[in-house]
């Protein structure tokens, strides 16, 4: 009776874990299929379709413009959230409450509705379709997140902290840049990496809101227009990886943080 | 000697609640001054006002003479040990001592041989290059220490400094602290709700109830002779009975006429107070207090700490501090008495 129970939870496990890799591991496989279509039988392996996907100007130029606008619009969102975070914990501000809510809302807001919103203000204000623009949408969607995680970090004893910084002669530029920021450094290198794996494969405001250079979610897309092809498997598994190695970077700086 | 710090009818309201009434205090140079009373008596706010991190709602305060009632902390010569400590974790130790010689302009070499005098002072020379983290309790309260005493305030104020620490180190630290101040000469100003701590410590001890200040004066006057009911009670235990006085020394309790010295004028209401190390058994050349049941004994070392409930007020529990060699146990009926001249006669 025991080991049949046993054998059911490992074969609902195998299920589960299917249901959610096997995605991804066919998508993997088949880039390095050897022949034109990405169906079975497996003909490889072969790196032809990364070969192809690299000698691509389109796509690493996109690769590129992907990662310029993922750190440029995540140091900004890190940067904006963390002042906010900073200015509703250490003061007392008129209905606090409902601004802080209202500076968190934009995560219950459907990036299509952010993005049309966008698209009507940058129009209205004759702001031109570009990566700038797409960066901008990414700070809407990733400050509320950086905002979230550092608001929870301040607590009344990192207040204290500060208040013996100020204590001892700090000047208030001091406080933030020798205490305030080196102390939450742990939260706001996650707050970066969180928005910068969001922004990397963001597609729906990127797709809005560029034109002629653009970023790499817009630029698969435009491949799978023309039919399905090993090298969009490629790409896919260049994107995923990169993805992966964000992961697992914002994963050593907390593992690190709940170690010390 | 002209006061270091004088505190003019300082009141802080916080919305309806009044934190502070009216309170007026003056701390010598060189002396350790303690701020003892429960929790909710305005002395962490007294010491926020001192530190500047709260301006009072009226009053003044004047440190060295200088009106600093407005001043924001970085610019008083007080620094602050926080409760928590408050280090910067992120730095190591010597930079955390360091730091406040760092915000003057002071150079890296001389900052860095200035915290390691003062980690030395303190007891904490080998952890110079550590992470706050990496300490004990004790450790990082000394961290604090030192952190707060490297830029030479005038005052130090310390907000219940020890209360994270377990006892044997409590009371460790207690002596140090009294060291250390005796050492470098700067005025302490230090916040407890532990009567122990605060007799220990004190040159002068500030017993504060509902945001004023009750009593106030060298640790032994004030538990000898309290000024008032509540510092007789917070300041040390004792058992309390009202009284009348009738005639001039004569005062009318429940346990008959006593003759006590007391200039209080014949027909007010007083309050006794009675130590628990003044109450005698078996001795009736003293004033006799009746029998009494014996409800709790407990066996303390070097005392035997007694309590008991009074035949003639059933609803009185008396506190008494007995010989380890009395004989006496639970149950038991005893005679107790106490000595005239250690009876406290209270007004308010």
């Amino acid at each position: 009776m025991r080991s049949a129970i046993r054998l059911a939870t490992i074969i609902y496990a195998v299920l589960i874990y299917g249901f959610i890799f096997l995605p991804v591991v066919t998508l993997v496989l088949f880039s390095f299929q050897a022949t034109s279509f990405p169906i079975p039988p497996f003909s490889g392996p072969s790196l032809r379709w990364y070969q192809a996907v690299l000698g691509d100007a389109r796509l690493t130029s996109a690769l590129l413009n992907s990662l310029a606008v993922a750190v440029i619009s995540s140091a900004v969102a890190t940067l904006l959230g963390f002042l906010a975070a900073w200015g509703f914990a250490r003061f007392r501000l008129p209905a606090s409450a409902l601004m802080r809510g209202l500076i968190t809302l934009p995560l219950t807001v459907s990036y299509l509705i952010i993005g049309m919103g966008l698209l009507v203000l940058f129009n209205s204000i004759g702001f031109p379709k570009s990566l700038t623009a797409a960066g901008i949408g990414h700070v809407v969607i990733n400050l509320p997140l950086c905002f979230a995680i550092l608001y929870s970090q301040m607590g009344e004893h990192q207040a204290n902290i500060e208040r013996a910084a100020r204590d001892l002669g700090a000047k208030e530029w001091q406080v933030l840049t020798l205490v305030t920021a080196p102390m939450l450094w742990p939260a706001l290198f996650a707050s970066f990496f969180l928005s910068m794996t969001f922004s990397w494969d963001e597609f729906v405001i990127s797709f809005l809101l560029t034109r002629f250079d653009t970023t790499l979610p817009v630029e698969i897309w435009n491949l799978l227009r023309s039919g399905l092809n090993p090298k969009t498997n490629a790409v896919g598994s260049l994107v995923f990886l990169v993805s992966i190695a964000f992961v697992l970077l914002f994963e050593l700086v907390f593992f690190r943080k709940s170690r010390s | 000697m002209t006061p270091l710090v004088q505190v003019k009818s300082v009141s802080q309201k916080f919305g309806a609640m009044c934190a502070l009434d009216d309170v007026s205090l003056d701390i010598a140079p060189r002396s350790y001054t303690v701020l003892l009373g429960p929790s909710g008596s305005g002395k962490t706010t007294l010491l926020s006002i001192l530190g500047g991190f709260l301006v009072p709602t009226t009053g003044q305060v004047l440190i060295e003479g200088q009106d600093c009632t407005g001043m924001p902390p970085a610019k008083r010569p007080t620094t602050t040990v926080f409760q928590d400590y408050a280090l910067f974790p992120h730095m190591t130790v010597g930079a955390n001592v360091g730091f406040g010689l760092r915000m003057r302009g002071v150079a890296s070499s001389e900052r860095d041989k200035r915290a390691q005098e003062v980690l030395k002072l303190v007891g904490l020379p080998e952890a110079f290059g550590k992470k706050p983290h990496q300490l004990s309790g004790g450790q990082r309260q000394r961290v604090a220490l030192a952190r707060a005493l490297v830029v030479e305030p005038s005052v130090l104020l310390l907000d219940e400094p020890l209360g994270a620490l377990d006892l044997k180190l409590r009371r460790q630290m207690q002596e140090e602290l009294k060291a250390i101040q005796k050492r470098v000469g700067t005025a302490f100003v230090h916040v407890t709700h532990d009567q122990e701590e605060a007799m220990a410590l004190a040159d002068h001890c500030v017993v504060m109830s509902n945001g004023r200040i009750e009593d106030e004066g060298p640790a032994e006057r004030v538990y000898s002779k309290p000024a008032s009911r509540f510092s007789a009670t917070f300041m040390g235990e004792s058992t309390i009975f009202s009284g009348r006085v009738i005639g001039s020394g004569e005062i009318e309790t429940v346990f008959g006429r006593w003759q006590l010295a007391t200039d209080v004028k014949p027909g007010s209401e007083i309050v006794l107070a009675l130590r628990p190390e003044h109450v005698v058994i078996d001795q009736k050349q003293l004033l006799p207090l009746g029998e009494g049941r014996v409800s709790d004994v407990v066996f303390q070392g070097s005392f035997k700490r007694v309590t008991a409930s009074l035949v003639k007020d059933e609803s009185l529990m008396l506190l008494a501090r007995l010989p380890a060699d009395a004989v006496v146990q639970t149950g038991d009926m005893v005679h107790f008495a106490c000595d005239p001249k250690h009876v406290l006669v209270l007004t308010r």
